[in-house]
């Protein structure tokens, strides 16, 4: 196999380099060579030895990180749709129904976003940089079920072109280019991406299937959550909301699958421990803070429970970690991630039209995380000065 | 007795090939070349020409910033060839050896009447000076710098690093003579760096005029970079100078015998050599005849030096003038399949993406793969886990991509060098050339300040 592969490399090659029919669209070859092959390339100049990791492994292993969470996903989806309309369907026939409205979405993402990818490559000569592959399965997994595929297509091109490629392609972007897209959307087309009829399958065209989620419920004022398990639809115990047998996009809901994905993450060492547990530490102490006061249903949400509904898990765990977007200092982090939570709980009680806040916390922390390293990178230096300073007096 | 140094952020690359501690036997090699290019930055200015007979001692070429820093010959013979490059850039001078050295005789003078001119003048004037380096730039000391002290790491914690201890046993009296000659050199002190958990030689501990410290913790704990961060830290303007221990020894011997006599045991390990062990040899030496021996293959990877700093040569290639060991590992040019996802139990990395996490301890056969191609930033918090320096890798490196020389400063450019970043070169996934990009920030900034 190997040597079969390897020998179609080496024949279609000569077509796509230097003088070649296909010169323009090399990268694009070389793409596919890449994914096929690690290049047999040996350090130049430098050490001698390389670490076995490079970019196209991360990104692989966040996107199986997320996999738990999308298949639970998929599975929630039938779940919420069938038990609404009461037709008795069994667990698989759940996951079927979930796969069928899930896939769709999942190949326009990744086919818009990464058409963009290969245009931009060729069009300025350069390699195809691995980070769609876990920006092409987070914007699915973030989005409504019921989302139009046009919509979903719209907001991919939004967030690959004005999200990352107009800063220079991955690494270099300020905002992370999922949420980009989300929010684009939801400030764009808002009847689709909030209210009371989208986050169920087809609550919006069948009158009997209601689709609000918890946070949305509590917004307007309802009791939502209960300790009494299996009240009625409309309300929920918190082992629901952990184990995600709740209304929400798509890969959001389970904490239990998101947990997972996270300790998968922390294990292998990829994702960052430092945001992730100051980012819990943030969320609890506004919910704590919140809990306090409790003027209101979503005030007094017990603090433990707004970390298991909504996005809030979600979004710490994929997407305030990502490395390119959050502050880059260690001790950035914890303040970053900190202020992560600690925002989205605060945006979640205080903006009653829209009660998902850790699209936006993130988002607005993205933007100050340049600012949070500047001042951490400055002690530093005023460290070394003082230093200096001292020998001098 | 002493200040102890923690280091807590590093790692040990366990690799297969360490070398015995035992003396292999080896037919003396027939030339030896001295290379500009081991001294970076060294421009030459050559004394001598093709045919002309040299002694070891004899003086080949002279710095063309310094005059007074000059480059002698290890051996004695006949000047065979000196070859250019592009532009008649010198790259090496090649000595036909005779079969018993010959020396030039110094008088270096008396211990009790040294002092730091005539040490100087020693030094320059047998060819030894250079292996005085100084920081900041990580180039060779100027002789009119008042260094504020000196380093001396006695261990090298690097993979399948040589053992001072070892290479160094008996050579007590020419150590010490080193050191009291290097302290005529500072107003400072000598510092000794030694290991925390073994029992170092007596050679280290035993010697008098140094102000010894311990170190423990992973790889780059053996650097003097990170000893001298923790010690006494360079700020601006200040200037450190440092020396390996081997070369202290062979410093001590000129003193005591009035010779320069370059012989050095170096370490010939790693997994394509058979029985890895150390040899005796003499600083810039052909290396063919020993490599022809020990060799496994012929595909292979072979530096002077270790495998996170060293040079690659071929194997008819020469002893760096600043390496004490030559290590060879496999080439790593073969293609992979799938990558991304295979299992990768022989894979070394400090992440745990590979199942060689299951064997901590294991010892690894690597060769020079680069395991994937160059990419933008995206990983970060990488570099700080191996780089025990209270800097900022990835800023410092950035400021030096884009040519800020205030940013550089203020990040500390002045205390690094290369070497203290081969390891973030290594676990970086984004595979940047990082130990060329502190070489260019260190050139920049000191073509800035002179």
């Amino acid at each position: 196999m190997k040597k079969l592969l390897s020998n179609f490399f080496e024949t279609v090659k000569p077509n796509f380099e230097k003088g070649g029919k296909l010169e323009k669209f090399h990268p694009a070859l070389d793409a596919f060579e890449t994914f096929v092959f690690v290049p047999g390339e040996s350090a130049k100049s430098g050490a001698h030895i390389r670490d076995g990791i490079d970019l196209k492994r991360t990104m692989i292993f966040v996107v199986i990180a997320m996999v738990p969470a999308l298949l639970f996903g998929m599975y929630n989806i039938g779940f919420q749709h069938f038990s609404q309309t009461g037709e008795v369907v069994s667990t698989m026939g759940m996951f079927l129904f979930g796969l069928w409205k899930v896939l769709p979405m999942i190949i326009v993402s990744y086919g818009v976003g990464l058409g963009i990818e290969f245009l931009f490559a060729i069009l300025r000569g350069h390699q195809v940089n691995e980070g769609y592959l876990v920006t092409g399965m987070l914007i699915p997994l973030i989005m409504p079920v019921d989302l139009p595929l046009w919509m979903l297509a719209v907001s991919v091109v939004f967030a690959v072109i004005i999200g990352k490629e107009v800063f220079g392609g991955t690494g270099m972007n300020i905002l992370n280019p999922a949420l980009t897209a989300r929010a684009f959307l939801f400030f764009a087309y808002p009847t689709y991406m909030s209210g009371n009829t989208v986050w169920v399958a087809d609550a919006s065209t069948v009158d009997a299937i209601s689709g609000e989620t918890i946070l949305g419920g509590l917004a307007a004022g309802k009791e939502v959550v209960t300790e009494a398990a299996a009240a009625g639809y409309g309300s929920w115990s918190p082992m629901e909301a952990f184990l995600g047998l709740i209304p929400g996009s798509v890969g959001e809901t389970s904490t239990l699958a998101i947990i997972l994905g996270a300790a998968f993450l922390l294990w292998t060492g990829i994702g960052s421990w430092r945001i992730m547990l100051s980012g819990l530490i943030g969320a609890a102490v506004m919910g704590l803070i919140f809990n306090a006061f409790s003027v209101n249903a979503l005030m007094a949400l017990p603090w433990y429970q707004h970390l298991v509904v909504g996005g809030f898990a979600f979004g710490l765990v994929f997407m305030a970690t990502d490395p390119v977007s959050a502050a880059q200092t260690n001790k950035g982090k914890i303040i970053y991630g900190f202020l992560v939570g600690f925002f989205a709980i605060m945006i979640r009680v205080f903006n009653p039209a829209y009660p998902e806040g850790i699209m936006l916390a993130i988002l607005l922390m993205n933007v100050f995380a340049p600012l949070i390293d500047h001042y951490v990178v400055e002690g530093n230096v005023k460290r070394r000065l003082k230093r200096m300073k001292a020998v001098k007096a | 007795m002493s200040i102890d140094i923690k280091v807590r952020r590093g790692v040990d690359i366990k690799l297969v090939g360490e070398a015995d501690k035992v003396n292999g036997e080896l037919s003396p090699s027939e030339t030896c070349v001295v290379k500009p290019s081991d001294f970076h930055e060294v421009v030459p200015k050559l004394l001598v020409a093709e045919g002309d007979e040299v002694l070891a001692g004899t003086p080949l070429f002279y710095s063309k910033d310094n005059d007074r820093i000059r480059f002698t010959s290890p051996v004695s013979g006949e000047v065979a060839e000196i070859k250019r490059g592009e532009k008649r850039k010198i790259l090496e001078i090649k000595i036909l050896a005779d079969k018993e050295v010959r020396y030039e005789t110094f008088n270096p003078g008396a211990s009790s009447e040294l002092n730091k001119e005539k040490v100087t003048e020693a030094l320059l004037g047998a060819g030894l000076w250079p292996m005085l380096r100084q920081r900041p730039y990580d180039v060779i000391a100027n002789p009119d710098d008042a260094p504020k002290a000196i380093f001396i790491s006695g261990f090298d914690s690097a993979p399948l690093a040589p053992d001072y201890d070892f290479i160094l046993e008996g050579s007590e009296a020419d150590f010490q003579a080193g050191i009291d000659a290097l302290s005529h050199l500072t107003a400072g002190k000598v510092r000794l760096g030694l290991r925390a958990d073994s029992a170092a030689s007596k050679t280290f501990t035993e010697a008098k005029g140094v102000e010894v410290h311990t170190v423990s913790g992973p790889h780059p704990a053996g650097n003097v970079g990170i000893q001298i961060h923790h010690l006494d830290p360079i700020n601006k303007g200040e200037v450190v100078w440092f020396i390996n221990p081997q070369d202290v020894a062979i410093v001590g011997r000129f003193f005591n015998t009035g010779k320069y006599d370059a012989s050095k045991t170096i370490c010939v390990a790693g997994s394509e050599v058979n029985q890895p062990r150390y040899y005796k040899v003499i600083s810039g030496m052909g290396l063919s005849g020993l490599l022809s021996e020990t060799l496994k293959g012929d595909h292979l990877r072979i530096i002077s030096g270790n495998v996170l700093t060293g040079t690659r040569i071929e194997k008819e290639g020469y002893l760096g003038y600043y390496d004490h060991m030559v290590t060879a590992i496999p080439e790593g040019d073969e293609q992979e399949l799938f990558g991304w996802i295979a299992p990768g139990f022989n894979k070394f990395s400090t992440s745990r993406a590979f199942w060689s996490w299951l064997t901590p301890n294991k010892k690894y056969v690597l060769d020079s793969n680069m395991h994937g191609e160059k990419r933008a930033y995206v990983v970060t918090g990488q570099y700080e886990s191996v780089l025990p320096m209270d800097i900022y890798p990835q800023q410092l490196i950035k400021a030096i991509m884009v040519g800020d020389i205030e940013a550089m400063e203020n990040l500390g450019i002045y205390e690094v060098s290369a070497e203290d970043f081969a390891l973030c070169e290594v676990v970086c996934t984004s595979k940047m050339d990082v130990q060329k990009t502190i070489q260019e920030g260190l050139d920049m900034i000191k073509h800035e300040m002179s």
